[in-house]
């Protein structure tokens, strides 16, 4: 009876099994269905409404937004030297980042690829994944502890008698600050941390895929290490800084919480959308502010494709 | 006259496994050399040993006379052909060809010549602007033939470079390098399993077994004479009875457990294991009574038969069914006698 009832049971998932067997496309379309509903209305919807909003603007004097296309907004964004200010500062800020992220991250990378083995691989890969378990306001306050002004860096800089240095570091114009933790320098120092698991597992997901057979061909046929690092395993691995790039470059445009905690009283991109759609009530001049980095992520891209970073893949 | 190649109790271990053990030997310049022997032989830990990718944990290589235990693999006048063909994916065809010349700083134009000329060696004259993705694995082999080559190398070093082709393409290629060996006058050392390959293709063969060469002689001494069992038995396929000797299984005669020994020959029985035919001919395999598994070869019944039973003295069809006696015979002349360690 038992059996009888389970075959009963079982036919309509056999017949639905061979159904979709025999036409896999459509059955791949059907799967893709509900998270394409999710993506599609959350975030894409999301991301119009915004844009949208953006061609609004605010009564100055009620506070109010006006629901009439006008470009006001977009001539307050690009025309106001305050915004444009603020742009150029997360801008730099996030290609700075991105380069000495990626610097730092590519020798980690190339060891983890490369000449870890066993034990020692798994170390390494667990270890740069570690700080993505922990929470990230954890890791924000810690690190403005690590460099406030009586933390235990400059405490460690003096002891090594260093603190002179610092103190000069510290005096250089645009980048520092009372201390660390109220200087770009400390903001910068703490962004490329953040970041730098997302630029260190692409880069050695791309040079793992770089057979070692490869470097050895380039020694054999006359390279000097350098050379084969310029000419080999540069141009393999570029597809993997460009993805890790991606990460660090836009993580960075739009973080608002690491330029409250840390650094200098300049306001970043993030901090003025969390700030104009919060207290100040401006959601079109946050939504102009939140197209800024959608914007120079695709002129990004743009130039990696041109210069060639995707052409190994 | 200085050897290209020389080793001089040469010892290379990884961990507790001695790759190559206290080896040592000379190849001749202008010699077509291969290092034949089974996988973990030692062989490719010889080449890249050659190349640079291995130091001597003992002993000394040479190269042209010169010792280069402490030379880098892009200081030395050797190139390689990789077994996987290493050729760089991002780069074309003639950028591939022409890697070694640019990087050691060649005027452009020069490099371009030089490169097409490489190319129209290995018959890939059109072939420069594409990609290695875009070629099928011979012509990618070719590639990886006009690269090392390109620099002019006074020793070309090929790991294996036909293992991934099939049958045909193969036997193309080693009659093409053979004679692209002749053309150029380069030492040539070429690793390999396939004893077919290094016997038809070599001016001299080095056996390698466990690290250390078993014999290194002229393919056709080899052949007739291996020196020890597993020199029979690996590049004759030959039986190796008691340790002692080899017989070819071409040479030992099968019959009922009826026909006697004579003066001249050996007679030993035992039973059939299993026959496989292979066309024109048919191999038994026996288990002797002492134990020793003898592979025979004898003309197949089916493709001899119809002419043999036309012919005046033919006799009975040799048994195949497993599980018979039989008797198995071979001329004493036929026996070469094995070093024993």
């Amino acid at each position: 009876m038992a059996a009888v009832a389970a075959g009963a049971f079982a036919q309509p998932l056999r017949a639905f099994s061979a159904w979709s067997w025999r036409r896999p496309l459509l059955a791949a379309w059907l799967a893709l269905v509900p998270p394409l509903l999710w993506f599609g209305t959350v975030y894409l919807g999301s991301l119009f409404a915004l844009l949208a909003q953006s061609f609004y603007a605010i009564d100055e004097f009620t506070a109010t937004i006006i629901p009439r296309f006008t470009l006001a907004t977009w001539a307050q964004l690009v025309t106001q030297p305050a915004n444009l200010d603020i742009v150029l500062r997360t801008t730099t800020m996030a290609i700075a980042v991105t380069v000495a992220a990626a610097i730092v991250a590519f020798p980690i990378a190339n060891y983890m690829a490369r000449y870890a083995r066993g034990r020692m691989k798994a170390f390494f890969y667990v270890a740069v994944m570690l700080p993505m378990w922990t929470s990230y306001l954890v890791k924000v306050y810690a690190w403005r502890l690590i460099l406030a002004k009586e933390g235990i860096l400059a405490w460690i800089l003096a002891g090594l008698g260093l603190d002179g240095a610092l103190d000069s570091v510290l005096r250089a114009p645009g980048i520092g600050g009372p201390s660390l933790a109220s200087s770009y320098l400390g903001m910068f120092i703490v962004f490329v941390y953040m970041w730098l698991p997302y630029m260190i597992l692409p880069i050695a997901a791309a040079l793992e895929r770089v057979p070692g057979s490869l470097l050895s061909a380039s020694a054999d046929l006359g390279a000097r290490p350098a050379q084969t690092f310029q000419h080999v395993t540069l141009p393999l691995a570029l597809p993997g800084v460009a993805a890790g790039s991606i990460f660090t470059f836009s993580l960075t445009l739009g973080d608002y919480i690491i330029p409250s905690v840390v650094g200098a009283p300049g306001y970043f991109i993030g901090m003025m959308v969390y700030q104009q759609q919060g207290t100040a009530g401006n959601i079109p001049l946050a939504a102009a502010f939140s197209v800024v980095p959608i914007v120079l992520i695709g002129v990004y891209l743009a130039l990696a494709r041109r210069a060639g970073a995707f052409d190994a893949l | 006259m200085t050897a290209a190649i020389g080793f001089e109790d040469v010892r290379r271990a990884f961990g507790a496994i001695v790759a190559v053990d206290r080896v040592s030997f000379a190849i001749e310049p202008g010699e077509f050399f291969s290092m034949l022997g089974p996988s973990g032989s030692g062989k490719t830990t010889c080449l890249r040993l050659v190349a640079g990718f291995e130091r001597p944990d003992a002993g000394v290589v040479r190269i042209d006379g010169i010792d280069v235990s402490d030379t880098p693999p892009y200081e030395r006048d050797v190139n390689t052909v990789f077994q996987d063909y290493a050729l760089f994916p991002h780069m074309s065809v003639l950028d591939n060809v022409t890697y070694g010349l640019r990087v050691r700083r060649m005027a452009a134009a020069e490099c371009r010549r030089r490169g097409e000329e490489m190319l129209a060696l290995v018959k890939l004259g059109d072939a420069g602007a594409r990609r290695p993705a875009q070629l099928s694995g011979g012509q990618k082999q070719r590639v990886a033939l006009a690269r090392a080559l390109a620099n002019h190398p006074k020793v070309l070093l090929l790991d294996e470079p036909l293992g991934a082709l099939d049958l045909k393409l193969r036997e193309e290629m080693q009659l093409e390098l053979r004679s692209l060996q002749r053309r150029l006058g380069i030492t040539f050392v070429y690793v390999t399993h396939d004893q077919g390959e290094a016997l038809s293709m070599s001016d001299r063969v080095a056996v390698f077994n466990r690290g250390r060469i078993e014999q290194l002689d002229a393919p056709q001494t080899l052949y007739a004479r291996p020196r020890t069992a597993f020199v029979a038995r690996f590049v004759g396929g030959a039986n190796v009875i008691d340790g002692r000797y080899a017989v070819r299984a071409e040479h030992i005669e099968i019959a009922g457990p009826g026909v006697p020994a004579t003066d001249d020959t050996v007679r030993i029985e035992g039973t059939i294991v299993d026959t496989q035919y292979q066309g024109a001919m048919r191999r038994w395999q026996v288990r002797t009574d002492a134990g020793e598994l003898i592979t025979a070869t004898r003309p197949d019944d089916a493709a001899a038969g119809p002419v043999a039973a036309a012919l005046p003295g033919h006799r009975e069809p040799v048994p195949r069914e497993p599980g018979t006696r039989v008797a198995l015979r071979w001329p004493r002349t036929r026996m070469i006698a094995l070093a024993t360690d």
